[in-house]
């Protein structure tokens, strides 16, 4: 089902009077103001959960900071700061053509949020394939997480110190490329309905929550840049 | 007896052929619904054979304590491997699959959007994805029963959790899936109630009982999204050793503690402030009062709520917890009683004077403020440092959370059972079956666990499997006090479902209920209500038909 | 729907004053990482305060919170409250864990046992 080009002409300011048209209203909500103020709220309420997921990640890993303070500086040596600051670029250039693409959404601009939502999804593919290719240079030199954490020549001998350290830098970094590659799905997603003028400013609610979502992607790459390549 | 609302919208339709429940059949019709009701009906079901396997393993615990040789009939039954499983298994089962998704999953789904005059929860979709997760957890967590055999307790401590052999791995799993479950009721309740509320319905308007499953949902949503990273950090430990919380590696086995009991503290209030949201409902009700202190018992709610995320360090109190964090937590927990106790002087406040009737969910009522005074006062031993390190693993603290979980949360849950359920299946039950399994409730439960707060102060210790032979004689009081909840629980099953076929058909309003759920028929329509309510009146206002009545 | 100044062009400004604004912090960061400043706990919380500086101006521009409903913002204070009291509670134990031993658990003091003439005093 979708919206006839008519109906996005006269799109304005959203919902204002004649939503029985709108294909995309659900029964149980009155107005469509009202279901996307509802979906909005509902995005925000998920994005706290992923906050305190991520935050019992950090907590764990502050406090084994506290326990190795020495083997964690020696250990992000290891990271290179170019990759990190890189990415951090990477990702708020996405976020920047991310939030265009909501507003491009919101005023029927179809080709922009297009070319909006392809920009971004660039900036991912970006990010994954820097992510890969730090990923691979600690692979070939061992510095692993967990038991298969093999390289050879530093710390301190019987102190779990480094491994701690990459099994956090994994664990932590690998959940948010599972967010990164998540996004990029929803991204395409997005962009196969906005293909299909699905969207218009009366309803443009899912790029609106992708958005958000996308943005706490970022907002956790934030943290994780300066807590692990920018000890010092 | 004589309906309160003065809607135009009860009475007034005959009872129409098609509701909720045969608008449409088939099972598919019902796996793939996206109404609230159906779904809270599936829920229902499923929470009560959860109900009835964690139920036996209680029976079964009870059973191997009857007497410190274990034996029956003069035969050695149970080994005591056996035992820690049933332990377990009874926790886990409880804690997970039967009380944490008991009343937000089954009645606040059906009641809930009726309550507000909402024609469903905010996000039907997720409702539904919400129960099929609880299923697979479920499968789960059954499913690593069968296979192997989890003998961590429901808390799943380290360091035994991570060397202990069995399918804690999937077991941990489980309880993640569910977690997520869990949020996804949450979250579809604070977004119903903040968006969905019927035209003139403001915050103070609402019905008690929508003030504690919002204050509950709060919590589901805030705590357990890092029961969930601790329960996948634990099984990264169990599988690859990170050293987090394994001494040997460096870690901290009290962190995970910590962890845990962030959200395991507050998931105590996900357990009893949908219990005390039901109380909230039948208090007035069979007193035909109005509310006293109805602000006062919302707010209590949400400090509730909030109260219960600084305390928790009370369960670590001899964990090896610092002592300055023993001495802020203690202090802290102290902060709990006064919620409760402003929601108890409020009911009590609430019944005086009024016209008490007492129909079976109000027996459960009474059997609540009786039962949570105990588990609420015998609290207040274990937020005192002192005595809480006499206390610690002890029956008492067995005895203290059964009050609080069990004779507070599922007995209210049985009270709100019977109270909705002429709303829920359309029929009435037998009240005379239905006194007498409540009544039967009170007395097994307090034979039960009345009797482990002696054990417990004289030093027994919990899960132990062998105990001292002085210990025996109230040991076995107690073993015959469970035999009797069962007796109990099973009359009230087949009484209610034998209403099912046998029941009198029920009217829109059958208790005189001033709350909107009432206003539709019983049971609703599939899309709630003939037309969209309004609020005419503040919840629990009885006033002008006492005067007429009397 | 949400409350914004419906004028594109200006809210394009301001998305990009919000991107150039998040750059120079950026740089600003990895510039403070090669400054010792004391102690590395310092360092971290330098690195930190900017971070949540970051990302205060992605959630109120980006995510809109400046202009959206006030229960959306609540929801997301509300979150990054109660991480802080998960971690303010934890880091109390952890941090308080060695000053506070219980006096029966620490070596017996030779100083005292030297003198058992002060003993009775107790």
């Amino acid at each position: 089902m979708s919206t006839t080009p008519a109906d996005l002409q006269h799109g304005g300011h959203g919902a204002d009077g004649h939503d029985e048209h709108n294909a995309y209203h659900q029964h149980h909500f009155a107005t469509m103001e009202q279901q996307f103020d509802t979906s909005k709220l509902g995005m925000w309420l998920f994005l706290v959960t992923e906050v305190l997921t991520f935050g019992g990640l950090f907590a764990g890993f502050g406090i084994l900071q506290g326990r190795y303070p020495q083997e964690f500086i020696e250990a992000h040596e290891h990271l290179q700061r170019l990759y990190g600051a890189t990415n951090t670029v990477v990702l708020l250039v996405s976020s920047f053509t991310m939030v265009m693409a909501v507003l491009a959404a919101r005023t029927n601009q179809k080709k922009k949020l297009l070319v909006y939502l392809a920009l971004t999804i660039l900036c991912a593919c970006i990010f994954m394939c820097i992510k890969y290719v730090e990923y691979s240079h600690k692979y070939h030199e061992g510095l692993l997480p967990f038991q298969w954490y093999s390289h050879e020549g530093d710390g301190i001998p019987g102190s779990h110190g480094y491994q701690a350290f990459f099994s956090f830098y994994f664990m932590m970094t690998g959940l948010h490329g599972i967010h990164v590659l998540t996004g990029i799905g929803f991204l395409s997603w997005l962009m196969v309905r906005a293909s299909r003028d699905e969207f218009s400013s009366t309803y443009y609610t899912p790029v609106d929550l992708v958005g958000l979502f996308w943005h706490l992607v970022d907002l956790v790459w934030i943290y994780l840049f300066p807590l692990y390549y920018l000890i010092s | 007896m004589e309906h309160t609302l003065t809607s135009a919208h009860t009475g007034e339709h005959p009872r129409p052929e098609k509701n909720y429940l045969n608008e449409t059949t088939g099972i598919w019709s019902w796996m793939s619904t996206l109404d609230h009701k159906r779904i809270g009906v599936m829920y229902l079901v499923g929470i009560l054979t959860a109900f009835m396997i964690g139920g036996t393993f209680a029976l079964l615990v009870r059973l191997a304590l009857l007497n410190p040789q274990h034996t029956l009939f003069g035969k050695v039954w149970v080994t005591a491997e056996m035992y820690n499983r049933f332990f377990t298994l009874h926790g886990v089962v409880m804690v997970f699959l039967f009380i944490i998704p008991s009343i937000p999953g089954s009645l606040t789904n059906v009641i809930l959007p009726l309550m507000l005059g909402a024609k469903d929860v905010a996000f039907p979709r997720l409702n539904l994805m919400s129960f099929y997760l609880w299923v697979v957890g479920a499968i789960m967590g059954v499913t690593s029963m069968i296979v192997g055999a989890v003998d961590t307790g429901w808390t799943f401590y380290t360091p035994y959790s991570t060397s202990t052999d069995g399918t804690v791995s999937l077991m941990v799993m489980a309880a993640f899936v569910l977690g997520f479950s869990s949020i996804l009721t949450g979250l579809n309740f604070i977004a119903t109630v903040h968006k969905l509320r019927a035209p003139g319905m403001g915050w103070f308007d609402m019905p008690l009982f929508v003030w504690g499953m919002y204050s509950t949902a709060v919590i589901q949503i805030l705590a357990t999204p890092v029961l969930a990273i601790t329960l996948v950090l634990l099984a990264i430990e169990r599988s690859f050793g990170i050293g987090i919380f394994d001494a040997r590696l460096g870690g901290d086995p009290v962190l995970f503690q910590h962890f845990f009991w962030f959200y395991s503290h507050p998931a105590v209030y996900i357990m009893i402030l949908p219990g005390m949201a039901i109380i909230s409902e039948l208090i007035p009700t069979f007193c035909r009062k109005t509310m006293f202190g109805y602000r006062a018992i919302a707010y209590s709610s949400v400090s509730l709520a909030l109260v219960s995320f600084i305390v928790w360090g009370h369960h670590m109190f001899v964990a090896g917890q610092s002592q300055l964090a023993n001495v802020v937590f203690s202090a802290l927990t102290f902060l709990v009683a006064i919620p409760s106790g402003v929601k108890v002087f409020n009911w009590l406040s609430t019944m005086y004077k009024g016209n008490i009737s007492f129909e079976t969910p109000m027996v459960y009522a009474l059997s609540f403020l009786f039962l949570f005074a105990i588990g609420g006062l015998t609290g207040i031993f274990f937020a005192t440092l002192s005595v809480d390190i006499h206390l610690t693993d002890t029956y008492f603290v067995v005895a203290h959370f059964h009050y609080v979980m069990m004779g507070s949360t599922v007995i209210a849950f049985f009270g709100g059972l019977h109270y909705w359920w002429p709303k829920i299946t359309g029929r009435m039950y037998n009240e005379f079956w239905g006194r007498l399994g409540a009544v039967l409730v009170f007395i097994g439960f307090n034979m039960t666990f009345g009797s482990q707060f002696i054990m417990g102060s004289q030093g027994m210790p919990r899960r132990y499997f062998n105990y001292l032979d002085q210990f025996q004689p109230i040991h076995a009081f107690s073993t015959y006090g469970s035999w009797v909840l069962g007796v109990a629980f099973l009359i009230t099953a087949i009484n209610l479902l034998a209403s099912l076929k046998t029941g009198a058909l029920a009217p829109p309003n059958p208790w005189g209920g001033t709350t909107m759920e009432w206003m539709t028929d019983s049971p609703p329509i599939m899309h709630n209500f003939h037309d969209q309510p309004v609020l005419e009146r503040e919840p629990y206002d009885y006033r002008p038909k006492r005067v007429t009545h009397v | 729907m949400s409350t914004h100044a419906h004028d594109p062009k200006k809210e394009t400004r301001i998305y990009v004053a919000t991107l150039v604004t998040l750059l120079i912090l950026t740089l600003i960061t990895v510039g403070a990482s090669y400054i010792q400043f004391g102690s590395s706990t310092a360092n971290v919380v330098i690195a930190l305060t900017i971070a949540t500086i970051k990302a205060i101006v992605v959630a109120l521009f980006f995510m809109h919170l400046l202009y959206d409903k006030p229960v959306n913002a609540l929801a997301a204070v509300a979150g990054f409250l109660f991480l802080g009291i998960l971690l303010l509670f934890t880091l109390l134990d952890i941090g308080s864990r060695d000053g506070l031993e219980p006096q029966n658990l620490r070596a017996p003091d030779p100083a005292a046992a030297a003198a058992p003439a002060a003993a009775p005093k107790e």
